[in-house]
């Protein structure tokens, strides 16, 4: 019995991934079904790069759906990750961001775990002696192992880590599929990453939207100057949509060109700017890895809570936390690797200026969902329009389509049953 | 170690100066106007307090000379598409000092967003870790990092700090 599956009112035509209802972003009880069955049971969740905590005791913060959780190192250099909450009285009892430490102890009662999350202690379990008498402490019966943290399931790919509150789910290989996976280890391939830093945003829309934006080859060469201006992405590009098994996740596979005035691509489009010419260029300070092989932007949607940025050399996971049905939280994490020299690195950072909340091809992004979540607050029973390319669901070899966001509704409303 | 130099009254209140006329282009939004106030080849970032204490060197912008100040502006104007806003900067508590680099600030600043038929929001709170020199008689930005608290931006961040 799913305790959280509220009757649900939808209209929404047995076969129309092509139209997506305005209450799928706007429902509360839609919402916590979505949490419940997309982001606590059956699918993996990103919560880091194995680089943001490189020693035993090294832990981050960070949440899957609306839930805190600590992602941590162990002495044996395993990755654990528990909830963050205190199995006594559900505190949520780790309040650092990041940090270093041997045990997890709970503020209020110092209830304290290993970092496998197990309790290993509490004050006067055994009671207090006063004179003859001992006061209190827990129940003969009273076992530690009963109130563990709850821990999650784990699993890394090549650095990269994922968990799931789900016990029994499947293995992470199998949930991303070959489709996709070809493109996760063409970057994480087992070298070491360093880490660049973090961009945070909170974005006034609803989750599903932004992974739409990146299912959405549609847009770039015409929302986004830069892309379509200096030919990082446009229509008229050698471009695969590349779709797994079962529609959920995908990956943008395309080729820059040099951009420039086209009649195809170019005429009418307000966004491009034919006579824009940089005062500084190095932004665009291209320079071809050999394990591009090809591709110059992979744009991977691992549903639901990540996308893996490969944007000529700049390198990012993007990690989706919904805090309601009109709002989430979107963490940017910068990478490069180990071996990046350091002419290498200042490239990559330069060109995350184009990238993140204030990013000359990501900053606008933001802005359209935003617009989005208030065109479907103004009602109830409209839908949108995803026909682009057809009505069918699956991959393409040209980006003039939506059926990776089609591909996307269909897995949706089979697991959320709408 | 470069030496403190004695910042004389009347060059801190040229500074102050330097700030007020600062926060005025921004909060009028003389975009065009902004890179005026660095040097040619200066530095200018924005950085989240988190990268800035762990010593990571990721910036959500960071430009490198005035000529990407000037395509940042292009960018506002032109390119980037957004939802306009008004910025009320406020800056206080100038720490002002001296040495052969030039004068070294630190200031704390709060820029107020508003919207159309919205209300204010407090939209960045940080502070200004600068570096200004003397270009031709007058005061110029060498560096300049808005380093800001408030580690999630509220959507996206457009104008410049």
């Amino acid at each position: 019995m799913d305790l959280l599956s509220r009757e649900i009112q939808l209209d929404w035509h047995p076969d129309a991934c092509a139209r997506v209802p305005y209450a799928l972003y706007t429902d509360q009880a839609i919402y916590e079904r979505e949490l419940e069955r997309l982001f606590y049971r059956a699918h993996w969740c990103y919560v880091g790069l194995e680089c943001e905590i490189p020693n035993p005791g090294d832990f981050k913060r960070t949440s899957i759906g609306e839930r805190d959780v600590i992602v941590v190192r162990d002495k044996s250099g395993a990755i654990n990750v528990v909830e963050n909450r205190c199995a006594h009285r559900g505190v949520q009892f780790c309040q650092k961001s990041f940090g270093q430490t041997k045990t997890f102890v709970c503020p209020y009662h110092q209830w304290s775990y290993d970092l496998r999350g197990n309790l290993i202690g509490l004050p006067f379990r055994k009671g207090v002696r006063q004179g003859e008498k001992i006061n209190g402490g827990m129940p003969a019966d009273f076992d530690l192992a009963e109130h563990s943290l709850t821990t999650l399931s784990v699993e890394t790919w090549n650095g990269v880590i994922f968990a799931s509150f789900d016990r029994s789910i499947e293995p992470l290989r199998s949930f991303v599929g070959p489709e996709v996976g070809a493109y996760m280890d063409r970057i994480f391939d087992g070298r070491e990453l360093t880490l660049l830093g973090y961009s945070r945003q909170r974005i006034p829309g609803n989750w599903k939207l932004m992974q739409e934006n990146i299912k959405d080859p549609y847009h770039p060469g015409l929302l986004h100057t830069w892309f379509v201006t200096f030919g990082l992405w446009r229509a008229d590009q050698q471009s695969q949509m590349i779709v797994d098994a079962r529609g959920r996740h995908a990956a943008m596979v395309s080729r820059k060109n040099d951009g420039g005035k086209s009649d195809a691509v170019t005429a009418g489009v307000t966004s491009f700017k034919e006579n824009m010419v940089l005062h500084d260029d190095r932004v665009l300070d291209v320079k071809i890895e050999p394990w591009w092989n090809g591709p110059t932007v992979t744009m991977l949607t691992l549903f639901p809570s990540l996308i893996v940025q490969q944007q000529v050399n700049s390198l990012s996971t993007r990690q989706i936390i919904p805090t309601g049905t009109g709002s989430f939280d979107f963490v940017w994490t910068h990478f490069g690797f180990k071996d990046d020299d350091e002419e290498m690195t200042r490239r990559r950072l330069r060109q995350a200026n184009l990238f993140g909340p204030a990013g000359y091809v990501s900053a606008d992004d933001g802005e359209v969902i935003e617009l989005s979540q208030r065109g479907f607050d103004q009602h109830t029973e409209l839908a949108t329009v995803c026909e682009l390319d057809g009505r069918g669901t699956g991959g393409a070899d040209h980006n003039v389509t939506e059926t990776l966001i089609r591909s996307m509704y269909g897995y949706y409303r089979e697991v959320m049953e709408l | 170690m470069i030496a403190a130099q004695h910042v004389s009254i009347e060059n801190r209140l040229r500074i102050e100066d330097l700030y007020a006329e600062y926060a005025a282009c921004l909060d009028d939004a003389r975009f065009e106007a902004w890179p005026d106030f660095f040097t040619e080849d200066c530095s200018y970032r924005i950085v989240a307090r988190e990268n800035y204490d762990r010593g990571l060197p990721l910036a959500l912008l960071s430009f490198e000379s005035r000529g990407m100040l000037s395509d940042r502006v292009y960018g506002i104007t032109q390119t980037l598409f957004h939802e306009p806003y008004y910025q009320r900067h406020i800056v206080s508590g100038l720490i002002v000092k001296a040495d052969d680099a030039g004068y070294r600030v630190r200031a704390n600043y709060v820029v107020v967003q508003t919207k159309v038929g919205a209300l204010p929001l407090v939209y960045s709170v940080g502070r200004y870790v600068d570096r200004i020199v003397e270009v031709d008689g007058s005061l110029r930005f060498a560096e300049k990092i808005c380093i800001f608290d408030s580690e999630l931006i509220a959507n996206s961040l457009i104008y410049p700090i």
